[in-house]
């Protein structure tokens, strides 16, 4: 994980059908623990929310074969049931739950040393690409945490 | 006299919106009338796609309208709505 780049997912571990499994280690020092909080770093809930989103998100990628981008439009339901200090080995899992024109929805969870730490239904809005910029750049990315389909794109 | 599908896609919108349901009569638009925005009306598709099992295609729609090869009348009124929901609902009965 990098949290100032947004950079939430380190590995892919397993893309099932229509769920994803993926690895995250929280880094041991950030300029976000400075704030959140002084003298009790603890990774803020939305930065949970937006790992699970972008968990949910690779999924997505894959299941279009990384021809159009999902953007985050909707969280609910979720829930923080744990802090996640600096350090802390993540396990984010995703499965899509309805593909809708233009849009799909998905129940993702966190969990860390076999506790679950965080879930969310989140709903995406699919759209082109809306730069060649972000495609490519997303295509990398994909690259750097080894999703299936686009290792050999 | 409203149809079954009709009074089920009223609730649905009752439901993810904060219109009141005595608002939602045939001949009332879902966006200009009753102010549905596109994100409520993500939640709402989400909600009759999975009351019907079917899956309504917004993005067909939406090019449809953007193009001038349909008026925005002929999915956006809730009577129409409600018609086009009907058909998509037989056609998958007609595919099982």
């Amino acid at each position: 994980m990098q949290l100032e780049y947004f950079q939430m997912v380190d590995r892919v571990v397993a893309l099932d059908g229509e769920a994803i499994t993926v690895e995250a280690r929280v880094p041991e020092a950030s300029p976000v623990f400075e704030g959140h909080f002084p003298g009790h770093p603890i990774v803020p809930g939305v930065l949970l929310v937006e790992t699970m989103a972008q968990a949910g998100g690779w999924l997505l990628l894959a299941l279009n074969g990384m021809t159009r981008m999902p953007f985050l439009s909707g969280v609910k339901e979720a829930k923080f049931r744990g802090f996640v200090g600096p350090g802390a080995a993540l396990t984010v899992q995703s499965r899509r739950i309805h593909d809708g024109s233009g849009y799909a929805v998905s129940e993702a969870r966190i969990e860390s040393g076999g506790k679950r730490i965080a879930d969310a239904e989140i709903t995406y809005r699919i759209l082109p690409f809306p730069a060649d910029a972000l495609r490519d750049a997303m295509m990398a990315n994909a690259h750097r945490i080894g999703l299936p389909g686009a290792r050999d794109a | 006299m409203t149809s079954p599908v009709f009074d089920r896609i009223a609730d649905i919108i009752a439901e993810n919106s904060e219109v009141p349901r005595d608002r939602m009569t045939p001949d009332a638009h879902v966006i200009n009338d009753l102010g549905i925005d596109s994100l409520d009306f993500l939640d709402i598709v989400f909600a009759i796609d999975k009351a019907f099992g079917i899956k309504v295609p917004v993005e067909q729609w939406t090019q449809e309208v953007n193009a001038g090869t349909a008026p925005a009348e002929h999915y956006f009124l809730m009577g129409n709505l409600a018609q086009r929901i009907e058909e998509l609902v037989a056609a998958k009965q007609a595919k099982a």
